[in-house]
């Protein structure tokens, strides 16, 4: 069994999505109750689908110093950043810590494939255009690379892509590095943005509804996908006190398929168990779930398994109805929006399901509510079997 | 700065074209033998069931095979042993088809290419081929994604007091693609990281404040220019091959480097 951890403070954190740029325009679609999905309008050819669309990607001009870092995704991670007083925040801990001391892990599952893509589409003689010959837009590690150098962070580096985990195992590396002494903050988050391979390819595996996702509904078709940019600071409790705490993490593998979940959710509730024997406490110290919910059949069938442990007072929604299933950025997208649950006592809806599952009905919030949370929980579950758990708890009264 | 990270390596695994396991590997790296010309074109990667063998990609069989030699060293049960898998550019043909499908049909993309293409994969197929709940990893950070690797394997070992599967590959790229990759050889390898095992190699990390040059590997020089995401990775084997204790700095960061001290 693990052990208790010390809890971190999450110093700053931030969220750009479907939802709109930054914490406030979360927030606010939250507590409204307003989705972010809208008709596909992306690819050539679009499918006939629904997506979860950043507005303004495209007018985003990276700094000329950057320019070689050029692409949706990197312009999503840009535009992620400006937000919420993230860079002061990130300066503050640089200055704190010291550059080499600030750690960098980020979640992927594309990264910038939507330029490789493009260079496909535009061979010139076989060869990339020259405007996409760079090499270091082509590769997984090209999100974190470039957020190195937009932040001057010159500690430890590291891209996770483990499909739609990514960003949730980003929380446990980076405590794992800070309570060896490796680092004294990180900056973890995630960035995907939307691309003709995750559209198709989940076409092709027949995944995606034509409708806005029904996360837990009776209903449900499918995932609309979405693109996100999420970030938070972790750094030790005595730097920010009152800041919300990451409390707990666990990660687990299936065993079982690369793209179906274990029957039981084995691998789900190993990392559920782990994370809470982390964060010291019981399922019954938690009042908010932010479920992976993707709208799939298998995995709100699966999910829904694991609530009966909760009280039937705990609430539980995906908010993947709001924003999209937003694959390597679901899992710190999701974090922050758990954090927005604490920091303001709301629990956000699972918009998009009128016919609850019964197995899930006694636990989910169909409506926007507001109620104090301390403690909230999110799941994040990839292909090829890949589990995480995130626990975040409220930090000292200000 | 903190403790050093110590750790035993108690079982490697390796292949590259020409040497198909790390006794073979070992063998050329201390001078002793060259590559072996009729060694197997591709890795056997048996682990994994027939089924899943015929349909894996090249990188899941390669990471499959090292894994499965480095664990079978050690003698230990995969079943409950976390596993970080390093890749600098993932599964590279697979890309160049999805990208090139897309391109031309995209509504003609195979559902099983594409789940193949992610980069957990072969984390996934491992995970699924040895009945292993345990956590899984799939880390990556460009030129650096050996170095990085092994330190996120390194750090889990420690962290949580359990013996860690760590495995860094590369395979060819193949189409237009290549170009921006440099990559044309595949080559795999892997190791069981223990923090409190008695035997195997002893291997202390520390973080080191300042940058490090790249290194210099004098055998298999093929591997270096052909698949130079791994190149590190040889350097490290090039010391474990040899009796005598050895240091090797490694770039991590703009500002850090990794220092191990290996005791074979």
């Amino acid at each position: 069994m693990p052990e208790r951890i010390e809890p971190l403070a999450i110093a700053a954190c931030s969220a750009t999505s479907a939802l709109g740029h930054g914490l406030a325009a979360q927030l606010e679609a939250l507590r409204r109750g307003r989705g972010g999905l809208r008709p596909n309008d992306f690819s050539q050819a679009p499918l006939e689908c629904r997506i979860g669309r950043v507005a303004g990607v495209e007018d985003v001009a990276l700094p000329a110093p950057l320019a070689h870092w050029d692409c949706r995704n990197n312009r999503l991670g840009w535009l992620g950043l400006q937000q919420d007083g993230l860079m002061d925040a990130i300066a503050g801990a640089i200055e704190r810590q010291g550059a080499t001391r600030v750690a960098l892990i980020l979640g992927t599952s594309t990264a910038s494939i939507g330029a490789t893509e493009d260079a496909y589409r535009r061979l010139d003689h076989g060869r990339f255009p020259e405007d996409l010959r760079r090499p270091e837009i082509h590769t997984p590690h090209s999100l974190a690379a470039f957020v190195a150098n937009a932040t001057g962070i010159a500690g430890p580096a590291l891209t996770i892509s483990t499909a739609c985990s990514s960003s949730a195992k980003v929380f446990a590396s980076a405590e794992r590095l800070i309570r060896l002494g490796l680092a004294d903050a990180a900056l973890v988050g995630g960035v995907d943005t939307l691309c003709d391979s995750v559209l198709f390819g989940f076409h092709s595996l027949e995944l995606v509804s034509k409708h806005a996702c029904r996360p837990f509904d009776a209903q449900r078709d499918g995932i609309s996908i979405g693109e996100a940019a999420a970030f938070a600071l972790l750094e030790p409790v005595q730097v920010a006190p009152n800041a919300p705490r990451l409390l707990g993490h666990g990660e687990s593998s299936d065993a079982h398929h690369m793209s179906t979940p274990h029957p039981e959710g084995r691998g789900a509730r190993a990392a559920l168990d782990d994370a809470l024997v982390r964060a010291g406490i019981g399922a019954d110290a938690v009042d908010y779930i932010n479920l992976h919910g993707t709208a799939t059949l298998k995995n709100d069938e699966v999910e829904a398994k694991l609530l009966p442990r909760f009280a039937p007072r705990t609430r539980a929604s995906s908010t993947k109805g709001f924003t999209g299933h937003t694959l390597g950025a679901a899992g710190a997208l999701e974090a922050v929006l758990a954090l927005l649950a604490i920091v303001h006592g709301i629990v956000p809806p699972n918009l998009g399901c009128s016919e609850p599952m019964p197995a899930a009905a006694l636990w989910l919030a169909l409506r926007p509510s507001s109620q104090r949370v301390d403690v909230a929980l999110s799941n994040s579950f990839g292909f090829g079997g890949n589990n995480a758990c995130l626990v975040f708890g409220r930090g000292d009264p200000a | 700065m903190s403790a050093p990270l110590s750790l035993r390596i108690t079982g490697i695994g390796a292949w590259a074209p020409g040497a198909p396991d790390w006794q073979r590997l070992r063998v050329i790296l201390r001078g002793d033998s060259t590559p072996d010309d009729d060694a197997p074109a591709r890795p056997a990667g048996t682990i994994l069931p027939a089924a899943e063998r015929r349909r894996a990609p090249d990188g899941v069989r390669l990471a499959a095979e090292v894994a499965a030699q480095a664990t079978g060293m050690a003698g230990i049960d995969p079943a409950t042993v976390p596993c970080i898998f390093a890749s600098t550019q993932g599964e590279l043909a697979i890309t160049d088809y999805v990208c090139d499908t897309l391109a031309r049909s995209p509504l003609e993309l195979s559902p099983t290419k594409f789940h193949n293409s992610v980069l957990n994969a072969p984390a996934g197929y491992w995970t699924i081929a040895t009945g292993c709940t345990a956590a899984s990893s799939a880390v990556t950070a460009h030129h650096r994604s050996f170095a990085a690797g092994l330190l996120e394997a390194a750090v889990f070992a420690c962290a949580e007091d359990t013996p860690v599967l760590f495995a860094s590959c590369d395979v060819a790229s193949t189409g237009p693609l290549a170009e921006m990759t440099h990559t044309t050889l595949a080559f795999g390898m892997a190791m069981l990281l223990h923090p409190n095992a008695s035997n195997g190699a002893r291997l202390n990390l520390v973080l080191h404040g300042g940058t490090a040059e790249p290194v210099p590997v004098v055998t298999m020089a093929t591997v270096t220019r052909d698949n130079p995401a791994n190149a590190e990775a040889l350097a490290l084997l090039s010391l474990l091959a040899r009796a005598n204790p050895s240091n090797l700095r490694l770039p991590l960061s703009s500002g850090l480097s990794l220092d191990m001290e290996i005791k074979p």
